[in-house]
């Protein structure tokens, strides 16, 4: 049998070190190509503050141009992949992820509506966070109505209907968006893109993922008890309503930074953490860990092969959609097969 | 160290469960519930772990009624038993007896070598630590319900409340998981169970108490009270209580029903 507990710090071990890896070869590679060393260099002086001898334009490559683009990569796989665990653990279902349940279409609803009347960041971000919190809530509300013999495929589906009404909520803003400038900027980003990414956007991003992230670190042994039927989680003395809602609050605004940032890029959610599943075991307190750090890695390494392995840059939210949809099909077959 | 109901009605806003109920649960005591199937054991027993609000009358926990405690400290004192059924995400079986240690826990802690001890403890006492890395879906039903014992042991509660702890399981881990709940009493805890098996009540109960239609029909010593006459009334068919002495030579008692009507 295996013992999950006493591999995860060397899956964590594992992890980190794969995406050390990952960021140096992401900083060296593209159309300008940068050896590792001069990367190291840069990165250093950087950080230090000393002077790195190198180039100009290598030094603007790497801390200008890649830099931001690697954070952002970082950041948004992070960021949805955390999402994607909590969801799932508050659910109890291991088919939800912030795409499924409509959150990413929501927060991308309320993000379009505020580029559309041009708003500040800070304005984006917040109506993300709103259209969010709108599509999680209307997919709670709406699948507890429903009711039915099987919650698993209820919630899913009520997702993907509360989905698709935000989806059309977002085709409305594209057709009344001004075709020269705000439509181009709003479809591009939509398909789930880091090549806007610049080095002023990092902060809007980062405050509000550490803000949803922190109450999901300080709580993840109480995640798992919210997995538990309702009357077992109460019997153990939590606060069962009010850590459901701390837990969905904070997943939705982590996922409407990551949108604010790059679009909609789905599947990481739901992918991240069944893998982080297979390698550690169940619980939160080690999934989460391990979906931040594997969400981080498999974003950056998706993105940087968008970016150099065609002649032209492929969105990594189209590339997401290829790995995904294979793994949902096959997660799909396993539960209904064992629960038929 | 005992809860009591007095004069409790339970069940939900707008549909009344259960009425004047009044019970007892002192320390080292075993109690069994009987009764048909929606005579409302369900309900009485989460109304009395403080998840279902009273309708009218008292639950009592330790002199105080079970709205004046914390759910914190309530859950240090109260432990509570489901049916054993799948878990959404396999845990080994540590972790989830590790969990009754929330019980003790503030709401920030992470589970530390304490707790981890804690409930190992609860394994060596139930006999199973031989399954601590075993995820929690891959062991046998006895052995799961076994586990969700050791996790209310493991929130060092005094008084345990199982729901139907021997629902789905087959005959041999029935026995099993009773003589676990005997040995449980025998060393101080309360136990409330609940069953639809007489039989079970009078292995190991000390007392019992016989709900019909949301009301006690009668409660006391098993021995007293677990008569052909009032399991022939609970269950709405004649069932005789006869004795039969097994091969060490000690008395037993078992429920038989009737035979059907012939013609």
């Amino acid at each position: 049998m295996i013992i999950s507990r006493s591999r995860f710090p060397l899956w964590l071990a594992a992890a980190c070190a794969v995406l050390f890896l990952l960021v140096l070869w992401s900083f060296s590679v593209g159309r300008f190509p940068v050896a590792l060393g001069d990367v190291w260099r840069a990165l250093w002086s950087a950080a230090t503050g000393g002077q790195s001898g190198l180039a100009a334009n290598v030094e603007a490559v790497v801390l200008q141009v890649r830099a931001p683009r690697v954070a952002g990569a970082l950041a948004v796989g992070a960021a949805l992949a955390a999402a994607g665990a909590a969801y799932q653990s508050l659910f109890k279902n291991p088919l939800v992820s912030p795409d499924i349940l409509g959150v990413t279409a929501g927060c991308a609803l309320g993000a379009g509506i505020a580029v559309l009347y041009a708003l500040p960041t800070g304005a984006i971000q917040a109506l993300a966070f709103v259209g969010g919190l709108a599509a999680v809530g209307l997919v709670v509300v709406i699948g507890t109505w429903i009711g039915g013999r099987d919650p698993l495929l209820t919630l899913v589906l009520t997702g993907v209907v509360v989905g698709s009404l935000f989806g059309a909520g977002i085709a409305l803003v594209k057709y009344v968006a001004d075709p020269y400038n705000q439509l181009p900027a709003i479809t591009f980003w939509l398909l789930g893109s880091f090549a806007g990414a610049l080095p002023g956007d990092l902060p809007a991003t980062l405050i509000p993922l550490a803000v949803g992230l922190v109450p999901l670190v300080l709580l993840r042994w109480r995640v798992d008890a919210l997995s538990l039927s309702q009357d077992e989680a109460r019997s153990l003395g939590l606060p069962v309503a009010a850590l459901r809602l701390v837990v969905i609050v904070c997943a939705t605004l982590v996922t409407a930074a990551a949108v604010s940032l790059a679009g909609t890029i789905g599947w990481v959610g739901l992918v991240i953490p069944h893998a982080a599943r297979l390698l550690v075991g169940a619980p939160f307190t080690r999934v989460l860990p391990l979906s931040l750090l594997l969400g981080a890695a498999f974003m950056l390494a998706v993105d940087t092969i968008c970016r150099t392995a065609f002649a032209t840059e492929v969105p990594p939210g189209v590339a997401t959609a290829f790995v995904g949809t294979p793994v949902f099909i096959a997660l799909l077959a396993i539960s209904f097969r064992r629960s038929a | 160290m005992t809860l009591a109901a007095r004069a409790l009605d339970f069940g939900f806003r707008g549909r009344t469960v259960g009425r004047s109920v009044d019970l007892e649960l002192p320390g080292a005591r075993i109690v069994c519930l009987l009764g048909p199937n929606g005579s409302g054991k369900t309900t009485l027993l989460r109304t009395l772990l403080g998840l279902l609000p009273p309708l009218a009358g008292d639950v009592v926990l330790d002199d105080h009624p079970m709205e004046q405690w914390p759910a914190r400290e309530r859950a240090a004192r109260l432990a509570y038993v489901p049916q054993a059924a799948e878990s959404y995400f396999d845990f080994s079986v540590l972790e989830m007896v590790e969990m009754g240690r929330m019980a003790q826990r503030g709401l920030f802690s992470q589970p530390g070598r304490g707790d981890r001890e804690s409930a190992r403890g609860a394994l060596q006492q139930l006999g199973i630590e031989a399954l601590a890395e075993r995820p929690i879906n891959r062991v046998s039903g006895g052995e799961r319900q076994l586990a969700l014992i050791a996790r209310a042991l493991a929130t060092q509660a005094t008084h345990v409340l199982m729901d139907e702890p021997t629902a789905n399981l087959d005959f041999g881990n029935q026995a099993r998981v009773l003589d676990e709940i005997a040995r449980l009493g025998g060393s101080g805890a309360a136990v409330l169970f609940s069953t639809h098996h007489p039989d079970h009540a009078l292995r190991i109960a000390d007392r019992a108490v016989l709900l019909r239609h949301g009301g006690v029909m009668a409660a006391g010593p098993t021995a007293q009270v677990v008569n052909s006459e009032n399991l022939s009334a609970l269950y709405g068919r004649t069932i005789e209580v006869a004795e039969v002495r097994s091969a060490d030579g000690c008395l037993r008692r078992v429920c038989v029903p009737s035979d059907p009507p012939v013609g």
